[in-house]
């Protein structure tokens, strides 16, 4: 049981439970009901998934250059992701591909209802 | 690490044609974008992965550009895609 | 008006050098002063619009924000993987309206950012002028789960506000929640 046999067993679970999350995000991006939901399912290998699968190879590679380029990618990938996901989720919105027959409440609509008049 | 190899690749592959399946279904073309950064991101993980696996870094650099890649080709199509369609 | 101003691009260049450096991997004196050089010519090409750091940051808080942030990453994540393969289950969602305490848009972007990163939840609109976010949630049951929802933003608002908002802004946080502020188009 020396450290590198440590460093090895963590980096499995966490290469293992990264591919797992991926996973589970192609499962809910096929049978959520609409592409909100989608999108929830997408969040996942972006953000927990990609960050658990960097650390695993952090702990494999071991070595200062390759570990800071590891930590950028991650950095980028965290800045970045919500932005898109709002972009793509108010023109999803705006398009009108809600099922509203499965929202509980849906605020959004009551307050743009209310502004008078639409600006678009 | 043979086995943590073999798992990792199997659920990779298996997410990936999920992915793809809703790709091909559509319907429309945000439900595409959504489904192609999914499996921008997938593939980001598989590189990683695969560098783990052979503690080799060669592919690192790619991870940076693919990590960009996908924040700028969602926000263009969210940007530019239909409005309204109601 | 200069000082802020100053201390705002010296913040973007610090930044901008810090990754410079990581991309390179290694540090030495030769990376430090490209990493200047670009980050002047980026600085004075692309001006960013001003963002006011009204605060200053609290270790303390900062840390126990980060610490909550991987807590409920984790939690979240895996709760959506347990949803996804519950076959034969249709989950709810809604959209919810969250006017935040704190008139920032530092806080509005921090406080959007974390919520979208946390799988389950998604920003769907934001207004700026009532620092009003729009969410979308998954998974929640019936209204009970929407509030207790509602209440865990107001919590994060509250944990970024603390870890690097000003005295005001965090004297801010024991008002009552804005209820009746409503969005202007």
């Amino acid at each position: 049981m020396t450290v590198q046999t440590v460093a090895d067993v963590l980096a499995g679970t966490c290469l293992i439970s990264g591919a797992f999350l991926s996973l589970a995000a192609g499962v809910g991006l096929l049978r959520f009901p609409d592409l909100l939901n989608r999108m929830h399912a997408a969040t996942k290998p972006q953000v927990l998934g990609l960050l658990l699968i960097l650390a695993g190879t952090a702990l494999r590679l071991q070595n200062t250059i390759d570990i800071t380029t590891l930590v950028l990618v991650g950095v980028f990938q965290l800045a970045t992701a919500p932005v898109a996901a709002h972009m793509v989720g108010r023109a999803v919105y705006r398009a009108g591909h809600v099922r509203r027959d499965l929202l509980i409440v849906d605020e959004l609509a009551e307050d743009r209802a209310d502004a008078q008049p639409p600006s678009r | 690490m043979i086995v943590v190899g073999i798992i990792a690749s199997v659920l990779l592959c298996a997410a990936v044609s999920l992915v793809l399946v809703r790709i091909v279904r559509g319907p429309t073309t945000l439900d595409r974008i959504v489904a192609v950064d999914v499996l921008l991101a997938i593939v980001v993980c598989a590189i990683a992965a695969e560098a783990a696996y052979t503690r080799d870094a060669t592919s690192l650099p790619i991870l940076v550009v693919l990590s960009i890649l996908g924040f700028v080709g969602s926000v263009a199509v969210a940007r530019f895609s239909p409005r309204s369609r109601r | 008006m200069r000082l802020p101003r100053w201390r705002d691009r010296l913040l973007t260049a610090a930044v901008l050098v810090t990754v410079w450096m990581l991309l390179w991997g290694v540090f030495s004196w030769a990376n430090l002063i490209s990493g200047l050089l670009v980050a002047a010519v980026v600085i004075t090409v692309f001006p960013l619009p001003p963002v006011t750091v009204a605060g200053r940051p609290h270790p303390v808080a900062l840390l126990r924000l980060a610490w909550r942030f991987v807590i409920d990453l984790v939690a979240a994540s895996f709760q959506l993987a347990v949803l996804a393969f519950r076959f034969g289950h249709q989950p709810r969602s809604a959209i919810i309206r969250v006017p935040l305490r704190v008139p920032s848009d530092l806080v509005l972007t921090l406080t959007g950012e974390a919520v979208s990163l946390v799988p389950g939840s998604l920003i769907v609109d934001t207004d700026r002028a009532s620092t009003t976010l729009y969410i979308h949630v998954i998974g929640v049951a019936d209204r009970a789960a929407v509030e207790r929802f509602r209440h865990e933003v107001y919590e994060t608002e509250a944990r970024i506000v603390r870890a690097i908002g000003s005295d005001d802004e965090i004297r801010r946080l024991s008002d009552p929640p804005p209820v009746e502020k409503r969005r202007q188009l």
